[in-house]
């Protein structure tokens, strides 16, 4: 399986992602020497701000639990070997509907999830950022999507997204950098069944190249993208903000597992402790940013409790870890007459998001979903038939050799914010000696009945498109929510700008700052808020308000 | 059903080990599944030759003289302690549940036929396995470990995915198996690039 044993950004070098076994040099830190920023994690919130911060003239110093991938010689084409991608530390799981994590949500090393994402580059709908004040449900950002906005376009700007010229929901927009690409057959089932039933669909913006760009080559369309690109067309964190962040001298320490945020008697982080070759560090900073997603964040800050923060860091209204959220996905599968193949090109090409813009009365939930097409591997679809559909024996080896007639659908379904489904630290210890997180989730009523009714959508849909046997499954997808932010200490874990409330060098930056869930992948949002906080960072020094 | 027909007859996915849908990387990573089939470090003779006998029900390969091996697998997987990144709640840890779970269907079939797994018929093996997977089972077996969840979360769901990370299996379901550098340069229905499987009817018109 994937495996990395040693730290290989060291000694002043870190592996060159476009190059087979090249280097680029990188500026290295002591750990004595005071940083102005440690950011724990290198995903799509710290990765993104490193490189922020860093071209902005900070010192950075960047830490991730996980190996420096080198793309073009360590990813094999191969989705039981690519397994050692994601994170697989101790952890437990549980609640009504327990979730499953590792590979379904949750990566580990340089560039965070990005690296096995399947590049669904969605902005937001508007009005969820006030989805409260202006659609009646859930709670308000803190920021406008006026606010975002640019920020969007820096990120898309960023990652090259390849998208249609027009794209049918939210506020217009400029042309995507890159043009769309071909949409495969899994793809058009879903616009020919939604053009049937009369509604809009569209080509999916994807982070991956539909032309070259500097080293990397156009995408060749291998489908492997849930487990690793090893050709960089993948516009992941890893290819894109890692190099600029080393380019404009941060520092990215991998194989570093940060165990605590160090505090100091007058209540300011000082830097964190962190392993990494085999033994515990210090790293002073002037500021900590916790960048390790929903689970591994809100753990971090529980993890850190001291004499002065006793329930943990930034935890004086007890949010830290709770209104935690997924995306429910339930799928929907048929089989075609046509040969489908959906093991070729991106799993997910097309998309309708007919039900995040649909305020009228005909849905009995509020929030929203979206449902792209889907591109299964043999190993994930067996599984899927087995766990699910009960098939075992022979019937379940005859059921697999219509693989290539396979079409589906799956949601990226909003779930709310409730209090109850969190993340804790159970007294279990991992490798480390470090508190194992706990998640618990359970549905609620309005969770169930979206779902309920993106299940008649979907099969509606596959119908329409000629599918038949339809059968559908349950899964989830993507981690949100646990350190919310908000305009009011009593009810939010930071502030509009990822700020801590409480400890004013201590700041947050990836999806666990969402309040909501809305109904489309978080990542590209992480993105723009990440480099909206590079901006906000960058202006508060030249205020001296850090 | 004891048949197994695949419209696949002709494919090979390891014809394409030298062509440009595999790369060194990927070609070393299958070679080493295909020729480094661990032996026994975890489980106990009697656990892995019970879980042999499981194997030929959830995954039966009447049709090949070679097996694809799955039994060695899972035991390196344990040794390893090879988790998916997570346990459910009411799951003990990962190594815990497989011995557990293997012993106490042994004790299942001795208490309802008098007899060992691999001495009942094919039928009633697959009857148990049935039980086991719908917790209709005895308790004193298993005490707080659920069947249910033994079997769907770990035995089944990790044979399932040993088989088919298999280019055997791969063959026999028409997939395109590795695919870089070179992916695929037709997308749509019912089109295929020289290099992908080619249906058996469609072969024959």
């Amino acid at each position: 399986m994937l495996d990395v044993a040693e730290p290989r950004a060291v000694d002043g070098r870190a592996p060159d992602v476009f190059r087979a076994g090249k280097w680029v040099p990188m500026r290295c830190y002591s750990d004595e020497e005071e940083v102005d920023f440690a950011i724990v994690g290198t995903g799509a919130g710290g990765g993104t701000l490193a490189c922020k911060l860093a071209e902005a003239g900070f010192s950075v110093v960047a830490f991730d639990a996980g190996p420096f991938w080198r793309p073009l010689e360590d990813f094999v084409s191969d989705e039981r070997y690519q397994g050692g991608l994601y994170w697989t530390d101790k952890r437990i799981t549980g609640g009504a509907d327990p979730v499953e994590l590792g590979s379904n949500n949750s990566g580990r090393g340089v560039g965070g999830s990005t690296v096995h994402y399947t590049m669904i580059a969605l902005r937001w709908r508007p009005e969820w950022f006030q989805c409260k004040s202006r659609l009646g449900y859930g709670r308000d950002w803190p920021i406008s999507f006026d606010e975002l906005e640019p920020y969007y376009e820096e990120a898309e700007e960023a990652l090259k997204i390849s998208g249609p010229i027009s794209y049918p929901w939210g506020r217009r927009r400029k042309r995507y950098p890159y043009r769309a690409h071909p949409v495969n057959s899994a793809g058009l089932v879903l616009a020919r069944g939604c053009e049937k039933i009369g509604i809009n669909w569209s080509p999916i913006p994807l982070a991956t190249l539909s032309a070259p760009r500097g080293m990397a080559h156009p995408c060749v369309y291998r489908g492997f993208c849930a487990y690793g690109c090893s050709t960089n067309a993948k516009q992941s964190v890893l290819v894109t903000f890692i190099p600029r962040a080393i380019q404009a001298g941060a520092e990215i320490r991998d194989l570093a597992m940060v165990g605590r945020v160090e505090m100091s008697e007058r209540g300011r982080a000082t830097g964190v402790l962190y392993h990494r070759h085999g033994k515990w560090h210090r790293q002073q900073a002037r500021n900590v940013v916790v960048a390790g997603y929903a689970i591994e964040s809100p753990r971090l800050l529980l993890n850190s409790k001291c004499k002065q923060f006793p329930d943990g860091l930034a935890n004086e209204n007890g949010l830290v870890g709770t209104h935690i959220m997924i995306h429910s996905g339930p799928g929907v599968w048929g089989y075609m007459d046509e040969e489908v193949r959906c093991y070729r090109a991106p799993p997910c090409m097309a998309v309708t998001e007919h039900w995040n813009y649909d305020d009228s009365d005909k849905k009995d939930f509020t929030g929203g979903y979206a449902f792209m097409s889907q591109g299964p591997l043999p190993v994930g679809w067996a599984q899927d038939l087995a766990v699910q559909r009960n098939l075992w024996g022979m019937k379940l080896r005859q059921e697999m050799t219509r693989y290539n007639h396979v079409a589906g659908l799956r949601i990226v379904g909003e779930t709310e914010p409730r209090p109850n489904n969190r993340v804790e630290v159970a007294e279990e210890k991992d490798r480390f000696g470090l508190q194992i997180p706990r998640m618990t989730f359970s549905y609620s009523d309005n969770d169930k009945r979206l779902i309920e009714h993106s299940k008649g959508s979907m099969r509606a849909v596959l119908e329409a498109a000629g599918a038949k046997e339809l059968w559908d499954d349950v899964d989830t997808s993507h981690l949100m929510g646990g350190c919310r932010m908000g305009d009011d200490p009593k009810d939010s874990v930071v502030d509009r700008d990822g700020r801590s409330w409480s400890i004013p060098n201590l700041w947050i930056c990836d999806g666990s700052l969402f309040p909501t869930s809305g109904g489309v992948n978080p990542s590209l949002t992480i993105q723009a808020l990440a480099c909206r906080m590079g901006d906000r960072i960058s202006a508060m020094a030249k205020r001296g308000e850090l | 059903m004891t048949e197994f027909r695949t419209p696949y007859l002709t494919y090979d996915v390891l014809d394409k080990w030298d062509t440009p849908s595999w790369n060194d990387q990927t070609r070393a990573a299958i070679k080493h599944r295909l020729e480094q089939v661990p032996t026994r470090q975890f489980l106990s003779e009697e656990q892995w030759s019970l879980l042999e006998d499981i194997v030929r029900r959830l995954i039966p390969q009447p049709d090949r003289e070679e097996p694809v091996p799955i039994v060695p697998w899972i035991d390196a997987m344990l040794y390893a302690n090879q988790t998916p990144g997570f346990r459910y709640a009411d799951m003990p840890p990962m190594q815990d549940a497989w011995r557990r779970g293997l012993d106490a269907i042994a004790a299942e079939a001795r208490n309802r036929h008098g007899m060992d797994f691999h001495e009942l018929s094919g039928a009633d093996q697959d009857a148990l396995l049935e039980d086991v997977q719908h917790n209709r089972v005895e308790s004193r077996y298993w005490g707080d470990l659920p069947a249910g969840g033994f079997f769907s979360h770990h035995l089944l769901k990790d044979v399932v995915g040993i088989y088919y990370s298999h280019p055997s299996a791969w063959s026999e379901i028409g997939f395109g198996g590795p695919a870089s550098p070179r992916g695929y340069a037709r997308l749509g229905f019912d089109e295929h690039d020289p290099w992908e499987a080619v249906e058996l009817d469609k072969a024959d018109a």
